[in-house]
């Protein structure tokens, strides 16, 4: 049934083997006003001498955010339904903070407006009940948005993961990475 | 005189490519727009559903369209932007005239038609009827499609008309009719969900169809192989299960191999062959000594990897086989798509759910625009222009006697080959840029300046265009109503978002009116475009494209139609041969026997590197819509050599160091880009680029015998490193010279 309003078992799944490196993901998320037109999410080749590889980085929004915790001007919040703002731009101060600590390395500080932006997950969009534009337009769905039921139906293969571990610290997100059957967290060396 | 008028700068600085990043007037209207259509992206033969966000007759933005079958709203970068080329600095807003030493200057509808239809009857009237000659395209609408055949054999009265068909699907569309006697995939691409096996073979799907990699990959979730054979790794292939990376040129050789093991290993249905087919055993014949050895040596590909691909597909219950220009693009092109064909009779697996196979059709009406009649051998609903029956048919639709009727003209590089001689004088072009477009087009330039009188539509001033007498200022794909025809065969609806602006006018407008100019008005009396569809339906009824059953009103209902739809009662045909009926004479799927010859050039000391040619996903074809879009020549802006890194140190040529690529045709500088995903015998170059920066300076003539396709995916060439190492942020291809 059509909804208006945010759906609370949808979440985000990012499947890497599945992106083709076309950007339409980029093209569309700039095409928002919010965003001043800069793309919030951002595709990269691995090592394009080497491999036609291409990974793209979305925020993960994190259970505990830590670039949250870290801003001094209390900027950035996480709401009830585990999406984790853009700067709140009365706010910011551009200090970078927030830059340094992603884990993920997804806050851009975007010198024009001397403020940091990221991804809301298409908060506009989300909260009336649609999917987030690059999860829409993605020709790929390398990037999807969906319940956890149907993801497991339709990918069989794959398992979502949302723990993280980078050293000593665990990290659990809201985005899910596509990761081969079986594996429980990806850690990072 | 179809110089240029001045020099190419300043016409670029009149009537670009200028790039545009955002409306005009900036997003004003947005959120509250006053209309929001659902219509189709105008860039491939997916031609994926999409809604145009309108407001004040000016298209503002786009939202995805999650109904529509295909694609549920999913759309690759130049769908996204496609908005952009509304509304855009350079579009020509008037008729515009050459004016030596000047450039080109608006003039009155009226002064432009006078001169366009005085000098058809001038030089029909000084060289004959077939010296003036037209193209056209398939980015075309059917109705447009339609309206053109008809314009060129009534109006014009010209045997020479043809299209840009020519370089994309021609190929594909003989070996259908020689295997099938008809010309469409399949299968709707519904049928790939489950199946087995899947064959991807010469088709960059990622980047020239990205939308369709997602109906790969939900066969293969559901278990499904992939087998991707291309010369490089492309997306597609990094995670395929088997990645064939076969030599340009060699492709036949493969498949010959492949149907040797499946029969030498009891791969085959025999069932099917017997009762269902043709010509198998001479089939076999031909192939008996092509073994896995053999082609090991032929087409670069280790054996054991040919061998796995065979038992596959051998073994599948239910399989997909898709291909696309990659195979198509070669003097044997009708010879590899009959290859892949025998590959799908040897194992039965057609016309049954799960089942499938086809050609990806490349250009927006790629598969309705070559079914209507503006290919020089060809009548509405696929007819033969020189079978009796087909034109007495088609001449009482039209209204003309058949004595009247001209016969098979030449095709689109034989035109370019007669004008060069002289035979050709006059040329009326529409959605076709050929100087970009065409193979060695130093040469096809050299055609345009024999012109005696060229006049183009178009709503940009492409390259070609600037070699123009008259230019007519036409209409985008969001600007008039239509019907095309999906690469699945599904007839679908383009709605009119806005009207062309200024004194721009609907191509069909423009059509019509030099019909009428040139005395066949009473031929061509149309309300509307429907007028035109219900006219096409009526042609095509009985013939093998059968549109008769296919209203507006039922496409709309159904978000599309697949033909053949011979009965208004009838549901459309998403899987063709359900029935085993073949629409070949006998009522059999033919095989057709092919053993491999070598390609049109092949390397020797003098040239020793395999070139291929293809597409990159920011930009279609020549550009013409897409070099004028800002964020999409951001992505890949300019193009760049790919070159394996050994190959790479045979030259000491290093990353973005400008290579000189020179072939018997020509020569090109180019950033070297050096990756391990190409084979070590051949490089690439995209084709999108105009002037010095354009890979079809190099490329050659070499036709396919049948289809008369350009060799584009295989020449010989040779590497010269120049020792400068290029900037990317000086990278500047989009309007090269």
């Amino acid at each position: 049934m059509e909804t208006t309003a945010y759906k609370t078992d949808m979440e985000f799944f990012v499947d890497m083997q599945r992106c083709i490196g076309c950007r339409a993901c980029e093209m569309a998320c700039a095409e928002c006003e919010t965003n001043g037109h800069e793309s919030m999410i951002h595709v990269n080749y691995v090592e394009r001498s080497t491999t036609i590889q291409t990974t793209v980085q979305v925020c993960m929004h994190c259970d505990d955010p830590v670039c949250a915790k870290v801003c001094p001007a209390d900027a950035i919040s996480k709401d009830d339904f585990g999406v984790v703002h853009s700067a709140n731009t009365s706010r910011c101060i551009g200090c970078s903070n927030c830059v340094m600590a992603c884990p993920f390395g997804v806050p851009k500080k975007q010198e024009q407006y001397d403020l940091m932006m990221k991804c809301n997950m298409c908060y506009d969009r989300t909260s009336a009940g649609k999917k987030p534009m690059c999860a829409t337009v993605c020709p790929s769905q390398a990037l999807y948005y969906g319940t956890r039921e149907e993801i497991a139906r339709m990918r069989p293969n794959s398992t979502p993961v949302n723990t993280f571990i980078f050293g000593q610290l665990t990290v659990t997100t809201k985005v899910n990475i596509m990761m081969p059957k079986g594996s429980t967290h990806l850690k990072v060396h | 005189m179809a110089r240029l008028p001045v020099s190419p700068e300043k016409i670029i600085e009149q009537f670009g490519p200028h790039l545009n990043y955002a409306p005009k007037e900036g997003y004003v209207g947005r959120d509250e727009p006053d209309r929001t259509v659902k219509t189709h992206c105008c860039f491939c033969g997916m031609q994926c559903g999409i809604q145009l966000l309108v407001k004040n007759n000016k298209v503002v933005g786009f939202e995805p369209w999650m109904e529509f079958p295909f694609n549920e709203g999913r759309l690759c970068p130049k769908g996204v932007q496609r908005y952009l080329q509304d509304n855009h600095p350079d579009r020509l807003l008037d008729p515009l005239e050459r004016v030596e030493g000047k450039g080109f200057q608006p003039t009155t509808w009226d002064n432009a038609m006078d001169r366009v239809v005085s000098e058809i009857k001038r030089i029909q009237a000084q060289y004959g009827h077939d010296a003036f000659s037209i193209l056209s395209g398939v980015s075309l609408t059917n109705e447009k499609s339609y309206l053109v055949g008809k314009f060129a054999r009534v109006a014009v009265k010209t045997a020479n008309l043809d299209y840009n068909g020519r370089l994309c699907m021609v190929s594909a569309g003989a070996g259908n009719k020689k295997a099938f006697g008809l010309d469409r995939a399949s299968n709707s691409y519904a049928d790939l969900e489950h199946a087995e096996v899947i064959i991807v073979t010469g088709a960059n799907v990622s980047e020239t169809f990205p939308t369709l990699t997602h109906w790969i990959w939900r066969a293969r979730d559901n278990g499904a192989k992939l087998i991707v054979i291309d010369p490089r790794v492309i997306p597609l292939a990094r995670t395929a299960d088997i990645h064939l990376d076969i030599k340009p040129g060699t492709d036949s050789a493969l498949y010959g191999a492949m149907l040797k093991y499946l029969a030498d290993h009891d791969l085959l249905d025999d069932d099917f062959i017997r009762n269902h087919t043709s010509g198998f055993e001479a089939t076999l014949e031909v192939v008996k000594d092509h073994t896995i050895e053999w082609a090991e040596a032929v087409t670069g590909i280790a054996a054991d990897k040919i061998i796995a691909a065979a038992e596959l597909w051998g073994r599948a219950k239910t399989s997909f086989l898709l291909h696309a220009r990659g195979i198509e693009h070669h003097s044997k092109g009708v010879e590899n798509v009959l290859g892949c064909i025998n590959l799908v009779l040897a194992t039965g697996r057609i016309g049954k759910p799960y089942c499938g196979y086809g050609t990806i059709t490349g250009q927006g009406n790629g598969q309705g625009g070559r079914e209507h009649g503006h290919k020089c051998d060809q009548l509405p609903g696929n007819r033969d222009i020189t079978n009796p029956e087909h034109r007495k048919y088609i001449a009482n639709v039209w209204g003309i006697p058949e004595a009247e009727m001209p016969g098979k003209g030449l095709t689109a590089y034989e035109l370019i080959e007669a004008i060069h001689r002289g035979e050709v004088k006059g040329l009326l072009s529409i959605c076709f840029n050929p100087l970009v477009s065409l193979p060695n087009n130093n040469y096809v330039r050299e055609a345009l300046e024999k012109l005696e009188f060229y006049v183009c539509i178009d709503f940009f001033l492409n390259e070609t265009a600037r070699h123009a007498d008259i230019v007519l200022a036409g209409s985008l794909h969001e600007e008039e109503e239509g019907t095309v025809t999906t690469a699945e065969g599904r007839v679908v609806r383009i709605q009119k978002a806005v009207d062309p602006p200024g004194n721009a006018r609907p191509d069909t407008k423009i059509l019509l009116e030099i019909a009428h100019r040139l005395g066949a008005g009473d031929k061509f009396t149309y309300a509307n475009s429907e007028a035109i569809f219900n006219e096409l339906r009526v042609a095509s009824k009985g013939g093998t494209a059968d549109y008769y059953g296919i209203t507006y009103k039922k496409v709309e209902e159904n978000m599309g139609i697949f033909w053949p739809c011979p009965t208004e009662d009838h549901p459309g045909t998403p899987r063709l041969w359900e029935d085993r009926k073949f629409h070949t004479p006998d009522g059999k799927a033919h095989f057709n026997p092919v053993s491999y010859r070598p390609p049109g050039e092949v390397t020797d000391q003098e040239y020793p590197v395999v070139l291929t040619t293809g597409r990159v996903v920011s930009q279609y074809l020549s550009g013409t819509q897409t070099r004028r879009i800002g964020k999409l020549v951001g992505i890949y802006p300019e193009p760049l050599v790919e070159i394996h890194p050994e190959l790479a140190a045979q030259y000491n040529i290093r990353q973005r160091e400008l290579v000189r690529v020179v072939t018997r045709r020509g020569m090109g500088e180019f950033p070297a880009n050096i990756v391990e995903t190409i084979r070590k015998d051949t490089v690439f170059l995209p084709y999108h680029w105009p002037g010095k920066k354009s890979a079809n300076q190099l490329t050659p003539g070499t036709l396919d015998p049948i289809s008369k396709i350009p060799e584009f995916k295989v020449c010989a060439c040779r590497l010269e490193p120049t020792g400068i190492i290029s900037d990317p942020k000086q990278a500047h291809a989009w309007d090269s010279i």
